[in-house]
């Protein structure tokens, strides 16, 4: 049946992708350069920081804000100081700080972009159009895949790291930020219209205090979804619980591997209710 | 002057609204044109004035363009074609700049769902129009203190929109709108949410605010009963056209089509029509040249029981009846200051249909309706059940 696709030489599609990658280090190495080394010294420096507060200290201030955070119970403060500690006593604190550095600088960038991307995506029917396949595009693609690209702009370490989290993990956040403003009932719209409302005060007083709650539902799934990316990134040697978790692997560690890979769980867990309780 | 003029104003929702309008040039219907050309007309050429201080109430069965025109006088709607006058300028054609300008200071909005913000307070809520305009805190909420002051919720001002009953929510919509002071209030079935006692409850209490604002009000309703109740004048449309204008009774008394009279139909007549529609020229006599004999005379003529007596100025003095009259003229009384029975039952003109029903039953002569004194007119039983009844005509004969 495909008999005819016999004649068709194969279309050099990895070879262009290789090209293109090729060409945009190229030109684009004045910019990614100073990024690789600026951002990649911040980056060193704000784990390093963080590194340098004594654990207990850090312990206590999450167990209680866990214990604000979640309406003065006592569950998640509780967790907080059991994992944390356990994590400390694995030897993995120095790992854990520089992963936790990873996933907020990731989300954090992830939350600028995207907010912006989602409202315009909102306003405008056309960029929904074209944004919305990008999305989907940035989503199913393995996340492996993104590795390549980070190395080839960035070489190695956390900012390749935070790039290929950024275009894995910030989807969320466009989608659901332009979905809680489209969900503004219209009549809402209309009064504060009917009031006289420039398009920013719209914006800013009416549509985003309503799109908050759904907005801050994709900002967790994106924080969640960096921090999957940190075991990923180890590969391109971004440091932290992931890279613990890639060289047992490669040495068929079971137990370290499963030490490491627990600390990422209660890290994920403490992050994840935590962005949920600030949605409240 | 007119505040609002609107001058054959539509709008044609739909990807070609130049073919619909031509269409409707031909006078197609809305559905041919549904048909054709796969627009919806929703509002066609509707013209319009409305004065200061009127409360001008637009009605019309679901779908027939209500919101659609209210909506166009704001310009939250596109106009397809016409104009709208606020105080001279068009505000069709204005730039974004003035009419921004014009939502701000003039035109203030209330909804059928109250579209309150939920994440804000009621105050600050009310504030809302005045925040934007970038007036400043301490000034822009003693505005909606007072506003709220007259809506009646000077109490509630810290709660959030969703602790309010429906009735206290929507005059927290009021207030709003009311704290711009603008000149102009659009209200698209404001009422129409709330349950039947809450609803006349607010469309009292309207008309009281109404009374000392002087508000130019544009009302949008479906139901009859409300906009005889609150419109000075009533507009009813029908698939996007205005098909008549008029006072209350211009539509109940002269309705211009098939359509309007449909409407006003099922209307409770007894609500509406007062005493001035029922009432007759009153056959007297005058206290100061009249006596018995001549009173007795006009009573034979008109075959009435009994007959009012008025001074020259048809100031109402009393009634006789024919008994008292024949027993003076034989007693020889010459003046009928003596025999006058003062006892009067008397109603002003606009006295309801249902009240004076009530009276009727229980007076021995027709009932007098009466201003400053006055008397205007008689109404007599038989009128009564006859307006009751819908008997046509009743209002026309005495006007
Ligand atoms: N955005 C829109 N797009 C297309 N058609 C519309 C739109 N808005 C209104 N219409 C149509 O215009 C006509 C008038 O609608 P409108 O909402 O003004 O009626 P209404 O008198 O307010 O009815 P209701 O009493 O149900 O509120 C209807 O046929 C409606 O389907
Ligand atoms: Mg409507």
């Amino acid at each position: 049946m495909l008999d005819f696709m016999e004649n068709v030489p194969v279309i050099p599609l990895a070879e262009g992708v290789s090209w293109l990658t090729d060409r945009i280090t190229e030109i684009f190495s004045f910019i990614f350069e100073p990024i690789q080394n600026q951002f990649g010294a911040f980056m060193e420096w704000t784990s390093g920081q963080l590194a340098s507060i004594p654990p207990i200290i850090v312990i206590l201030l999450v167990v209680i804000g866990a214990f604000f955070a979640s309406g003065k119970k006592f569950g998640l403060a509780a967790f907080s100081l059991v994992g944390l500690l356990l994590i400390y006593n694995q030897e993995s604190w120095e790992q854990l700080m520089s992963t936790f550095t990873l996933v907020l600088i990731s989300s954090l960038l992830c939350v600028i972009i995207g907010v912006p991307i989602g409202i315009l995506m909102s306003k405008s029917r056309i960029a929904q159009a074209i944004i919305t396949p990008i999305l989907d595009f940035m989503q199913t693609m393995p996340a492996f895949v993104y590795l390549i690209p980070a190395v080839a702009f960035f070489s190695i370490g956390m900012v390749p790291g935070v790039f290929a989290s950024l275009v894995f993990a910030t989807p969320p956040t466009v989608r659901f930020t332009n979905l809680g403003i489209r969900q503004v009932s219209e009549e809402l719209i209309e009064a504060s219209e009917s009031f006289g409302s420039t398009g920013s005060q719209k914006l800013f007083k009416v549509e985003m205090p309503m799109a908050k709650q759904t907005i801050m539902a994709g900002i967790n799934q994106t924080v969640m979804l960096a921090l999957s990316m940190v075991v990923i990134a180890s590969m391109i040697g971004a440091p932290g619980l992931g890279r613990d978790v890639l060289s047992s692997l490669q040495r068929a560690e079971v137990g370290t591997g499963f030490v490491a890979g627990l600390g990422i769980v209660i890290l994920a867990i403490i992050i994840d209710r935590f962005t949920q309780s600030l949605n409240k | 002057m007119p505040v609002i003029k609107v001058e054959s104003l539509s709008k044609v929702f739909g990807k070609h609204p130049e073919r619909a309008l031509k269409l409707l040039d031909e006078n197609k219907s809305k559905e041919e044109i549904l048909e054709e050309t796969g627009n919806t007309v929703g509002v066609n050429r509707a013209s319009f004035e409305v004065e200061e201080g009127e409360v001008f109430v637009i009605m019309g069965l679901s779908g027939s363009g209500k919101s659609t025109l209210v909506r166009l006088l704001n310009r939250l709607i596109e106009p397809t074609e016409g104009n709208v006058y606020v105080e001279e300028e068009n505000l069709a054609t204005m730039d974004k700049e003035s009419l921004r300008k014009i939502r701000r200071e003039k035109m203030s909005m209330v909804f059928q769902r109250f579209a309150l913000f939920p994440h804000r307070t009621v105050l600050s809520n009310t504030e809302f129009g005045l925040e934007i305009q970038g007036v400043d805190k301490a000034e822009r909420r003693e505005k909606a203190e007072k506003a709220l002051e007259l809506v009646g919720l000077g109490g509630y001002i810290h709660q959030t929109p969703g602790q309010l009953s429906g009735g206290m929510q929507q005059r927290v919509g009021l207030a709003r709108a009311l704290t711009n002071d603008p000149q102009v209030l659009l209200m698209d079935e404001a009422f129409s949410a709330l349950d039947p006692l809450i609803r006349k409850e607010m469309q009292d209490e309207l008309l009281d605010l109404q009374e000392t604002m002087k508000k130019t009000i544009i009302f949008i309703t479906h139901d009859l009963d409300e906009a005889l109740r609150i419109g000075d004048r009533i507009a009813l449309m029908k698939d996007g056209s205005i098909v008549q204008i008029g006072t209350p009774e211009d539509i109940l008394v002269n309705p211009a089509n098939d359509y309007v009279e449909k409407f006003v139909e099922d209307v409770d007549r007894s609500k509406i029509l007062t005493a001035e529609h029922i009432m007759k020229r009153p056959e007297t006599v005058d206290i100061d040249k009249h006596g018995p004999r001549v009173a007795l005379e006009r009573m034979r003529e008109e075959g009435l029981s009994s007959i009012y007596v008025t001074d020259r100025r048809r100031t109402l003095k009393g009634y006789v009846s024919a008994d008292t009259a024949s027993k003076a003229r034989n007693e020889d009384v010459r003046n009928i200051s003596e025999i006058l029975n003062t006892d009067v039952p008397t109603v002003d003109k606009d006295t309801s249909l249902n009240e004076i029903f009530e009276q009727i039953y229980d007076s021995p002569v027709p009932i007098a309706v009466v201003e400053d004194g006055k008397l205007l007119g008689v109404i007599v039983r038989g009128a009564v059940i006859g307006a009751l009844a819908g008997e046509n005509g009743v209002t026309t004969e005495n006007a």
